[in-house]
């Protein structure tokens, strides 16, 4: 492995996404909707309300069936809370934690669909191929031009959403309460991991499309698995506890580990090459 | 010699197409070896072959004394190759690019910089280096990624259809750079077209392809001679010719046809050995000789009827 082949693929496609509007708008709106919009709107919301109305939100049927079965951790962390902090604690605290794993998984895979098909779409593959560069460190640099933007935007990303839930936030809360334990397993651990299913993800596909679109668009399915992280939050299924994050950043990195094998596969000159019909 | 490439029997198929079809053939350390043939021969291919980009399904290679398939990031390091499109980051500047492959060829730092502006100087891209390649001509593109296939001072060069889709003033250019570039340094240039021309002017041997099949190699000259039985040869005369002139020259063994348009004489003999009895049997008979010239067959003429026999087999 060559470091000085790899770094220069990686500020290549990193350069090159920079040029592509349609990939990183995305991964700078959505971050500023998470990290500031939806959380601003959460703790501002309820206080707005009378107080009949978001008493009447905490005595809806479903939600007092999901607080009387909380799991007995998570129970103690809103004893003693009243509504308005409860709703911050449960939404922000818990809900959004694998919400907030979207935009690793997002990033990288829009960064890696440009990087791959991208390279395939505008007919720039083919040079590279020709280059001494082994499909090892080609893959390398892709990855890292995908994972680490991925991962320190997730990280400013969650800086932010710190500052706002403390901030705004700590005037409902009446204390600098964030971040929840967990959360430090999900943006150091968690996070990488799911930045590299993303490219992965984005590897696989791209093996199957013909342009940056139908890639774009396929990723997408990406964003599945951390919706039913969410829905078993909410379902009760699932408490995001320590233990529990880094047991999902395990199971991620090992899924990593299984797709790796299979994209060292399409990642080949023969594969890359044997695909292209010509001009 | 020492032989830059070398194929034995190399197959390639994609489905049940065969585009590489049981080719064996030679190219010599520093020559010129062009590789024509219509859309869809295997020119492509054989190039992605050549440089082990693309697994052969049968037969062997040598380039550079490589084997492609199992020594090819050796093999590349000292192969350029401009593919049939430029291949050209357009969202990088003319000098990001060349300093992207540079980087990809093990060029080292301390001599990236002093080439990427020697190359851009020559190849008239100077005032544009720090523009995005995306907003450039495609002859600007062309010229831009010949400089990529040079960066790296490759021993071998590989042209896939240089000049296709280029303006005659741009495919010139590109021309008369692969030219400058072919001569230099013993380098060996494996040139793929179907502009004749293009060929004509810049080989000193070609390969004729169909069908991933090989129709023919060897120098222009030689394939004329082989391909058409005789040598016509054409004699201009000051004064129409004297009558019996014919039926002298016929009477020179050797000598098989003769067609005469007033001042215009022309000899169909069985060598070049005959041409000195047919001048002298021509002077004898009174024949005012001004010039004489032995017919080479144009490229176009050997190429039209290798592709028509080969298309008519
Ligand atoms: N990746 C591929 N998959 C299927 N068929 C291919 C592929 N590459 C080339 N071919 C076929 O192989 C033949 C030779 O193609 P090519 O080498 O591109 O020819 P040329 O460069 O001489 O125009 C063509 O019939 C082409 O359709
Ligand atoms: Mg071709």
């Amino acid at each position: 492995m060559n470091w000085r082949t790899i770094r220069a693929i990686a500020l290549k496609d990193w350069r090159e996404v920079r040029g592509n509007k349609m990939a990183w708008a995305p991964t700078l709106i959505v971050p500023l909707i998470f990290c500031v919009v939806l959380p601003l709107l959460i703790i501002v919301l309820p206080g707005t309300l009378s107080n009949g109305e978001a008493g009447d939100m905490m005595k809806d049927a479903d939600l007092e069936l999901f607080l009387a079965n909380l799991p007995p951790a998570m129970a103690a962390s809103i004893a003693g809370l009243n509504e308005s902090q409860t709703m911050i604690v449960l939404l922000l605290g818990y809900l959004f934690s694998p919400l907030f794993l979207i935009l690793p998984i997002m990033t990288s895979s829009v960064i890696g669909s440009d990087s791959f098909v991208g390279e395939k779409e505008r007919k720039t593959m083919e040079a590279l191929l020709y280059t001494p560069a082994t499909e090892r460190e080609l893959f390398t640099g892709k990855m890292l031009a995908a994972v680490i933007p991925a991962v320190l935007l997730t990280w400013a990303g969650f800086a932010v959403y710190t500052l706002v839930l403390n901030s705004a936030g700590g005037v409902v809360m009446g204390r600098v309460w964030f971040p929840l334990p967990h959360w430090w397993v999900m943006v150091l651990w968690v996070t990488p991991a799911v930045a590299v299913l993303g490219m992965m993800g984005a590897v696989v596909i791209s093996a199957r499309v013909k342009s940056f679109m139908e890639a774009y668009q396929n990723t997408g399915l990406l964003v599945l698995p951390v919706i039913m992280l969410v829905i078993g939050q909410v379902a009760g299924l699932l408490y995001l506890s320590v233990l529990v994050a880094f047991g999902i950043g395990l199971v991620v990195w090992l899924i990593d580990g299984i797709l790796l094998l299979f994209a060292l596969r399409i990642v080949t000159r023969a594969a890359l090459m044997g695909a292209d019909k010509g001009a | 010699m020492s032989v830059a490439i070398e194929t034995e029997g190399l197959v390639r198929r994609f489905g049940t197409r065969t585009a590489v079809n049981e080719l064996s053939f030679r190219a010599e350390a520093g020559e010129v070896f062009g590789l024509l043939g219509p859309n869809g021969a295997g020119k492509t291919t054989l190039v992605r072959l050549l440089n082990g980009v693309l697994k052969a399904d049968a037969g062997r290679a040598h380039v550079l004394g490589c084997d492609p398939q199992t020594q090819g990031d050796a093999l590349r390091r000292r192969s350029g190759v401009l593919t049939e499109t430029p291949s050209i980051y357009e969202r990088l500047t003319a000098r990001q690019n060349l300093h992207f492959f540079g980087t990809l060829y093990g060029v080292p730092e301390a001599d990236l910089a002093r080439r990427t502006d020697a190359l851009l100087e020559q190849f008239g891209l100077h005032d544009r280096a720090d523009d995005r390649a995306g907003g450039f001509s495609k002859g600007m593109k062309q010229r831009l990624a010949l400089a990529r296939t040079l960066i790296h001072q490759p021993d071998i060069l590989f042209f896939d259809e240089p000049t296709a889709g280029l303006d005659p003033e741009a495919a010139q250019q590109v021309t008369d750079l692969i030219a400058q570039y072919s001569g230099a340094d013993g380098r060996t240039v494996f040139l793929c077209t179907h502009n004749l021309d293009e060929a004509g002017r810049l080989c000193d041997r070609v390969g004729i392809l169909n069908h991933g099949r090989l129709l023919a190699v060897g120098k222009p000259d030689d394939l004329g001679r082989n391909l058409w039985d005789g040598q016509w040869v054409d004699i201009g005369l000051t004064a129409p010719p004297p009558a019996g002139l014919d039926a002298a020259l016929m009477g020179v063994a050797g000598a098989t046809q003769v067609q005469i348009k007033g001042a215009a004489l022309a000899v169909q003999v069985r060598d070049e050995s005959v041409i000195p009895a047919v001048v002298s049997a021509a002077a004898a008979a009174g024949a005012q000789i001004l010039r004489v010239t032995p017919r080479a067959h144009s490229l176009h003429d050997i190429y039209f009827k290798l592709q028509a026999e080969a298309e008519a087999s």
